[in-house]
């Protein structure tokens, strides 16, 4: 899949943003005055701006509010409305919080529960596609939600359950990726079944239908940088989460903690690209690119 | 709305015929050509007589190549044209965020609805065929009608009341018709010839069938006789058995 800046950036932000206001909603003694002010503006710039982003890939996107209707069906609408109720509720929570030193409970619990509700949905978007085996298992939505509850932890600064869920969605991004490398061929999806020629011998794609790239190729076929994907690996690993949790581990200063929220955004970022990256689509087998 | 229908009245899909077609891509042309100027959007190219050329189109021709397995029997070459299957359980239909993408609950034609679409793209995500393309220019998500403005269209000559790609194909390797209809001509011609899913694992449950090629004739015995006869001397005598057995030596 084409590794597109904008669907990087929001599921990355946006998980970590929504991670923030999952544990500002269920904490049972909430910050209140600039204290809160803070730590809502850090993540709703995260939540709102991940989610701004998305948009950025729409090819109309002034249309936006209409996706906020099927969400009988669709996950991505689902998400549209997961998100704005989180962001209503947790929205008036922190009014509660920074203006008035009062905390509204239930609506930090609507809140949470909301953002959880998001992360999931989003995660869902992605592991629906049976025409991408890579992403279509249950790994996904373990791999979004436990990376968005780590990154919420680590910043809402909760250092023990940061550590804990850190080492836990590192164990879940290793599965995923040694899952992920054998979904394809799992699958049973092939040129065979493809063209449905399986049964006379082996197919290859001889003639393309045109001779330059068409949409279907440059969303769906992308290979560049694949070379590259066990040093990825390496680095998202290394730097979302193993330096992360050693800082966590030394006695933790502003600037230490950080140094360990940048490297895990960082880390988090690599491991998203090669998400995308790496997801193989079956459509690549009719152009001979699987 | 994005849920599908439970059931169709009538399965209009096509039938394509893997014996016959030639691979000249006159049902890509024509299929472009009444596309680009009927429902909806125009197909735009972008850079069309430039070096990077590309483009939206709703018909497209593979061609493949089979080397049977087992006896040295020569490689075929397939041309295998590939556009929306309009599958009874779509997936692009129920990813839609804005209720754009929809299948007719009145013949099973999936079609968008180009005024809703925010062109997310999701549901050409979900098509394992690749029958759904982004419209570059417009920004909304293009795929085959059907050709849903011929088919009905009482302005037309009842002959041309089919879609573009199958009027136009001079092989008749393409067929249209009612494939929940088992009396129709395409069921009954899917039936003989064993039409078949592509990628049945994914549970799209295509309406189009494809008629897989007839298999090749065998080269026959010219002569009865020929296997009785003495065979043909295999070692090579005089000058050039000498050079054979010098050139293993060296």
């Amino acid at each position: 899949m084409h590794p597109a800046p904008s669907v990087i950036i929001f599921t990355t932000f946006s998980g970590l943003g929504f991670g923030l206001l999952f544990w500002l909603g269920i904490d049972p003694t909430p910050p209140t005055g600039w204290v809160a002010f803070v730590f809502w503006l850090i993540a709703y710039a995260m939540a709102v701006g991940g989610l701004l982003s998305s948009t950025f890939h729409l090819g109309r996107p002034e249309r936006f509010l209409k996706a906020f209707s099927q969400w009988r069906s669709s996950w991505l609408s689902r998400e549209g409305i997961a998100a704005v109720t989180t962001l209503v509720a947790m929205g008036l929570y922190g009014l509660g919080l920074v203006f008035f030193g009062t905390a509204w409970q239930h609506l930090g619990w609507l809140g949470a529960l909301g953002a959880l509700a998001t992360v999931f949905t989003t995660s869902m978007i992605y592991a629906q596609m049976k025409t991408i085996p890579r992403w279509n298992m249950n790994l996904t939505p373990a791999m979004f939600m436990s990376y968005a509850l780590a990154g919420g932890a680590l910043l809402k600064g909760n250092i023990t359950m940061a550590i804990v869920l850190l080492a836990i969605a590192g164990v879940v991004q290793v599965f995923t990726w040694v899952m992920g490398d054998k979904a394809f061929e799992n699958s049973g999806t092939t040129m065979a079944t493809a063209t449905g020629l399986g049964n006379i011998g082996s197919v290859r794609a001889f003639e393309p239908p045109h001779t330059g790239t068409n949409y279907l190729m440059r969303e769906f076929i992308h290979v560049v940088g694949r070379k590259h994907s066990q040093k990825l690996r390496i680095i998202g690993v290394a730097l979302g989460i193993i330096i992360p949790v050693v800082l966590l581990l030394l006695p933790i200063g502003h600037w230490i903690a950080l140094i360990a929220v940048a490297s895990h955004i960082a880390g988090v970022l690599a491991s998203r690209w090669l998400f995308f990256a790496e997801a193989e689509h079956v459509v690549g087998l009719y152009y001979g690119k699987r | 709305m994005t849920t599908l229908p439970n059931l169709t009245q009538k399965k209009l899909g096509l039938v394509i015929d893997l014996d016959t077609c030639v691979g000249c891509h006159a049902c890509v042309i024509s299929c472009k050509g009444w596309n680009t100027e009927n429902y909806g959007a125009p197909l735009s190219d972008q850079n069309a007589y430039g070096a990077d050329n590309s483009g939206t189109f709703l018909n497209r021709v593979h061609s493949f190549e089979v080397q049977p397995t087992g006896d040295e029997a020569a490689a075929q070459l397939i041309h295998f044209p590939k556009s929306c299957l309009h599958c009874e359980d779509a997936p692009c239909v129920t990813v839609c965020p804005t209720g754009a993408s929809y299948k007719r609950e009145e013949d099973g034609i999936v079609l968008v609805n180009e005024q809703d679409c925010i062109g997310c793209g999701l549901c050409a995500w979900a098509c394992p065929y690749g029958a759904r393309e982004l419209d570059q220019a417009e920004g909304v998500m293009k795929k085959c009608t059907l050709c849903v403005d011929r088919i009905y269209n009482e302005n037309l000559e009842e002959v041309d009341r089919i879609p573009t790609c199958v009027r136009t194909c001079p092989s008749g390797a393409r067929h249209f018709g009612d494939l929940g209809d088992e009396n129709s001509d395409v069921s009954k011609l899917v039936a003989e010839r064993g039409g078949m899913d592509l990628m049945p694992e994914q549970g799209t449950k295509p309406v189009n069938k494809y008629l897989p090629p007839r298999p090749k004739d065998a080269l026959p015995e010219f002569d009865v006789l020929a296997p009785f006869l003495e065979p043909v001397a295999q070692e090579a005598k005089g000058f050039l058995g000498w050079l054979d057995k010098t050139l293993e030596k060296l």
